[in-house]
Order: structure tokens, then sequence, then C-alpha cells
């Protein structure tokens, strides 16, 4: 019992799960009805489906940085591409005759996407090739890209009226909305092509090594190039849905400080940003805590202004749990508790 | 030459004294630029002087001391967070909280001197507030080994947030010593001034200078960012060092956010957003290596100046929009990495 229990202890997403419930039961207490999930107009409705629905950029996100950070780099440049696809695609909807045709949305949603796979290879290639440290290397397109988002928009709020653009946001199917499945999508297809096949292995490889890995037969520079690209797609895929969302394209506060949210999705996943190691479903459960976080500050009522501090302090706890030297320090209490046990029943 | 050769902390030239005098000063000129340690500051300076001439062909009145100075009165609060963001990066770290520190601490002087404190009181407190939670986030890298990343993430989080608590809107200071400090001009002769926030700007810099070049304290710093293993080894009091480039971190960003305060003369929590990427920036323009272990204080100093021209520049060109500061710094970035890699790479 106890051994199972220290083994539960002692799995990496014991402290992210714990915090989740948490999390959850301070929701239930503040609002008895938090669980309850019904179906309104075929749609369904309810607390965690808003949870899910406004947290899925995020978790997009997080997946691509989570195999970014699995190679030991980081991805700074993902709030900048997320900008900058909402504008490249509310630009072609407004620049064309029919903005509520759905041809139009698509190409606009294409030519979006494929300037983020553009950028990607940029990264990649800044990384791969030329060997720039990832985070100076990102952090050049995170400078860089709001000024490029401000150019595609000409400084200006881009309002479009486009019901197939709108749908892509606040859509529904099958009574689930649309940025939920593309989630989930997104996070099958991320979870089956790495840990399916050989891939997930050579990417955790080159996180741990990448000169070691090169001589063992892993294309590196191929490898990384394909990440960074992934993980522009991805942000590029929730800037489409942030800006759907509110139909309009915000080249200075769409996808502002994402980047940020999404690291540390993944770090309170247990994925370390020294490489080498990831886990999918770690991140799926940071990105929850993030996102049950803030609509835990809109339940229990507390003023959105605090927000950020119990951001912080949620940061802290979950960084400082995980921490080798706590995991040291309850170890030695456990060993105590075990002594003072055996003490006990030896007396007697 | 031979006087350079003898000093015990110069890199060994290796330059025969056969050589004839043209080819030695050729050779001694491309170790120079090539060497990690001078050559991406050489490099800078040439550019910054390149810009500048350039701006003072193109334009009338740009060549002037004057607008030079104003480099160094609009920039002082940036040169302050450099020199601190420098002594972080040379031990392989980064502070990302610098620029929600310089916000917080503009609120708190503006909220405190409304309320009828006295400024001698607000400086010094402000100072030990910021340097305290600098030593806080050196002790969670330290003792619970959370990434630098992350633990300035969530210090970024913690002050931006704590600058909603003190007030949503901007507070304006009247305060007189305030005022007077930020109207105050010192005259330099020829129609030249500057403003007390440029001495003291100075001031940290002369004394970042000494700490990081005379003492055992840098040199602690310099051995952490080329290899912390060795330096432990070699007894440095790595763990003090470690802890202390932090709090040297926050009491820079405290002092640069009354330096600009003294600059706009109110508080408004949306200050300084993106400081940080503009402190980071100006270090890694500079030529210190993020890895740490390599760069100067003075090249920190170099790459504010530079962002500083480069900003004079789009203000004289009149036409540019504001964003294309952005677009400009990205391409800068990036074309002084290349620089970095190639010219460390031809050293063979």
């Amino acid at each position: 019992m106890s051994a199972l229990f220290a083994r539960v202890v002692a799995h990496r997403l014991f402290w992210p799960v714990v915090m989740l419930l948490v999390l959850f039961l301070i929701n239930l207490i503040a609002f008895p009805g938090f669980f309850t999930v019904t179906i309104r107009d075929g749609h369904l409705f309810g607390s965690l489906i808003d949870i899910l629905r406004n947290g899925a950029p995020t978790l997009i996100i997080a997946i691509g940085m989570t195999l970014v950070i699995a190679t030991r780099g980081i991805d700074l440049s993902v709030g900048a591409v997320c900008a900058i696809s909402g504008a490249v695609a509310c630009s072609i909807i407004l620049g064309s005759s029919e903005p509520g045709s759905l041809s139009t949305v698509a190409v606009a949603v294409a030519v979006a996407l494929l300037i983020a796979l553009v950028l990607g290879v940029w990264n990649g290639f800044l990384v791969a090739v030329v060997g720039v440290q990832p985070i100076i290397a990102t952090l050049i397109l995170m400078t860089a890209g709001r000024g490029i988002a401000m150019l595609i928009t000409e400084g200006q709020i881009l309002t479009v009226n486009s019901p197939p653009f709108k749908f892509l946001g606040s859509g529904f199917w099958l009574g689930v909305p649309i940025a939920v499945l593309i989630a989930a999508v997104v996070f099958a297809v991320a979870a089956l092509v790495t840990r399916r096949t050989a891939l997930g292995m050579f990417i955790e490889s080159v996180g741990i090594n990448p000169e070691a890995s090169r001589q063992a037969g892993v294309r590196a520079r191929g490898l990384l190039v394909v990440v960074y690209t992934f993980s522009a797609f991805c942000a590029a895929i929730a800037g489409l849905i942030l800006t759907a969302n509110t139909a309009a394209a915000d080249a200075n506060n769409t996808g502002l400080f994402i980047e940020l949210d999404a690291i540390l999705a993944v770090v309170i996943g247990g994925t370390s940003l020294a490489g080498g190691r990831y886990s999918l479903v770690g991140t799926l459960v940071g990105a929850l805590v993030i996102q049950t976080l803030v609509t835990t500050v809109y339940t229990v009522g507390i003023p959105p202004i605090a927000t950020m501090v119990f951001k912080a302090a949620v940061v802290t706890a979950v960084c400082l749990l995980q921490s080798p030297t706590t995991a040291e320090a309850l170890r030695g209490f456990r060993e105590r508790l075990a002594v003072r046990a055996g003490k006990g029943i030896a007396a007697s | 030459m031979t006087k350079l050769l003898d000093a015990p902390q110069q890199p060994k030239l290796p330059v025969r004294p056969s050589m004839p005098p043209a080819r030695r000063l050729g050779a001694t000129i491309r170790n120079l630029m090539t060497s990690p340690k001078y050559g991406p500051v050489i490099v800078t300076a040439v550019l910054f002087i390149a810009v500048f001439v350039i701006g003072g062909v193109r334009y009338r009145g740009f060549f002037s001391g004057q607008v030079f100075l104003n480099l160094l009165v609009d920039n002082s609060y940036l040169i302050v967070l450099a020199v601190g963001m420098t002594f972080v990066i040379l031990t392989g770290g980064i502070d990302l909280s610098v620029g929600a520190v310089v916000a917080l601490s503009g609120m708190i002087a503006a909220s405190l001197l409304q309320t009828g404190w006295s400024p001698s009181v607000v400086i010094p407190l402000l100072l030990v507030l910021t340097s305290v939670l600098g030593l806080l986030v050196g002790l969670m890298i330290h003792v619970f080994k959370v990434q630098p990343f992350i633990a300035t993430l969530a210090a970024m989080f913690l002050a931006r947030g704590l600058c909603y608590m003190v007030s949503q809107s901007s507070i304006s200071i009247t305060d007189p010593v305030f005022v007077s400090l930020a109207q105050t001009r010192i005259p330099l002769g020829g129609n030249l001034s500057i403003t007390p926030s440029v001495i003291i700007a100075l001031i940290v810099v002369a004394i970042a200078v000494w700490v990081l070049h005379s003492t055992r304290f840098g040199r602690t710093v310099y051995a952490i960012g080329a290899g912390e293993q060795s330096g432990l080894l070699m007894g440095l009091p790595v763990a003090r060092t470690k802890v202390l480039v932090y709090v040297i971190s926050g009491f820079c960003s405290g002092l640069a956010g009354v330096l600009f305060t003294f600059y706009t003369l109110s508080g408004y929590p949306l200050t300084a957003i993106g400081t940080e990427l503009d402190a980071i920036a100006a270090v890694v323009i500079g030529g210190t290596l993020l890895t740490g272990g390599y760069g100067f204080v003075l090249g920190s100093v170099l790459g504010v100046l530079v962002l500083g021209v480069i900003q004079t520049i789009i203000t004289f060109e009149g036409t540019l929009s504001s964003w294309w500061t952005r677009i400009f710094i990205g391409a800068l970035l990036l074309v002084f990495i290349i620089l970095q890699k190639v010219l460390t790479a031809r050293r063979r």
C-alpha cells in the first residue's frame, strides 16, 4: 500500500494533477454547479466546456512547444506568429469581394498556415543550420513579428464579418466547440506521430545530445527544422482560433503573453526545459491547470486584476513541489516516519 | 605590443615577432575581431559609429553632440537595466522580470508619493523591495533548482499583477523633488546638457565595470558562466554568487524604475511591457554570449546606444511608422548573431 503510494507520489504528473484537483475543488465549493454539463440548443454547455474551449489555443501552442522544448530548445515567437496568422487571414477576407463565402475563408486559412510554415522553417533554419541558440533565434521573430503583423494590418484592428470564419472560433460540431475539436485533433496527431513511431525517441535523443544523435544516424538538423515548423504551425492554428473568436485581428494583442502561458503549461506538465524528455499528457494537464486557474479567479470572485499574482503563486508552488530539493526533503521525512513506526512496533 | 603580451589576463595572440609589422597588425586585428571576447564588442562599436555617421550624412542636425547626449537621456533607465541583465546573463541565466519590476517600482513610488511619503524614504524602500524580490528569485533558482527562465517568469507575473493591485490607472507624480530631478538639465557647456538620470546611470555602469573586472565576485561571475562545475571544483562561492546576481538585477530594475519615473513623472501598470526584451537585445548586441562567460558591461551600454540610435533615425526619417522600430531591432539582432557566429567560427 505505502509502496504504491510512494510510486504515485513519485510520478511526475502527481503534483500537477493534485493542483488541478485542488482547483476543481475550490471551484466546486464556490459554485456547486461547476461539474454540470447541460445541452442547450444542441450545444454542450457548462464551466468545464468553457475551460476546454478557452484553453484550446494555449493547449495547441503548448503541444508544439513541448516538442521544441524536448529538443532542448524554446520557441518565443509563437505569440507573434499568432498575430501574423490572424492578420494575414483577416486582411485576405477583408480584401475579397465575398467575405462570407466558404472558399474565401479556406484560402485565407490556407495562406495564413502556409506563411506560418515559412516562419517555422526560418526559426528551424536559424537553430539547426546557422546554430543560433534557440532562445535568441526565436527572440528575433518575437521582436520583429509583431512589427510585421502591424505592417500587414497597417496598424489598425481589422474587423471582419464572415460567418464561416467566425465559426472557426465560436462554432459547434455535434455539440462540441470547434476549438476543442481542433485541439483534440492536434493532440492526437502529435501523440500518434511521435509516440507510435520512433520520431518521439529521435526528438528526445536530439534533446539529450545533438552531436551523439547525429553520429548515431539521427538527422538532427532536419528534425529540428520539422519541430520548429510544427510549433509555428500550431501557433498559427491557435492564432486563427483567437482571431476568429473575436472576429478581429489585433496585431498588438492577439496572443500577447501566450508563449509564456504555453511554456508554463509545458513546465507544469513535468517536461524539463533541459530537454530530452517530454510528456504530451503532462502538457495537457498543465494547460488545463492554467485555464482552470483563470476560471477559478472569476468563479471565486477574486478581482480579475489579481489573476497574474495568483498565476505567479501557482507556478511557484508547482515548481517548488516538483523540485528535486523538495523531493529529497519529502523522502527524508518519510524515512524518519518509517523509522519511528518501526520503533513503535519494536516497543510493542 | 609586447606590453600587451606580458599582461597576464590578455589572451596569448599567435603573433610571431618575425612577421613584418603590417602583417603583424593585420593578424592582431583579425585576432581581435574573431576572438569571442572582444570581436562582437568591436563590431558593435564600429556599427554604432557607422549608423551615427550615416544618420549625420542623411539628416540635417543629426550630427550634433546633443543628439548623442539625448541617446543617454532617453535610455538611462535601459542602461541601468542592461547592466543588471549583463550580470545575470554572464552567469548563463536570464531575467524576464525586469520590465514588470520597472513598472512595479514606478507604481509603488507614485502611489506612496501621492499619500505624502517623502522621496528620501520611498526611493531606498523601493530599492530594498526590488532587491528582496531578486533575492527570492535567486533562492528559487539556486535552492530549488527551478530554471531561471521559469523563476523570473513567475516574478514577472507577480510584479505585473501587483502593479494592477496598486492601481489600474495612471498615477501622476507631483512631488517637488521628483519633478525637479525630472526637469533639471545639467549644462555641459556649448548648449549641451544632460539630466541627473544620466549621471546615475553612468555611476552604475562605472561601479559594474569595477565589480566585474576588479573584484573576486566579478571573476566568480565569469567563472560560473564559463563552467559552473569547474567553478565549484575550484572552491569558488558559486551558490552565493548565483543568488547575488539576481539581487543585483532586482536592484538595477528598481533603480531603473525610479529613473523611468523621473522620465515620465507617472506610474502606470502597463508601462515597460517588453522592456525585458529590449534589455536582453541590448546585452546580446553588446556581445555578451547568452550561454554566459563572455561579455562586458560597456558592450551592453553600446547595445543600448545602438537601439537608441535606430529609434532616433526612425524619428528623424519621419515617414516611417513606429512598428518599423521593432522590425529593425529584430533584423539587427539577426545581423549581429550571424556576425558573431561567422567571426567566432572562423577562429580555429
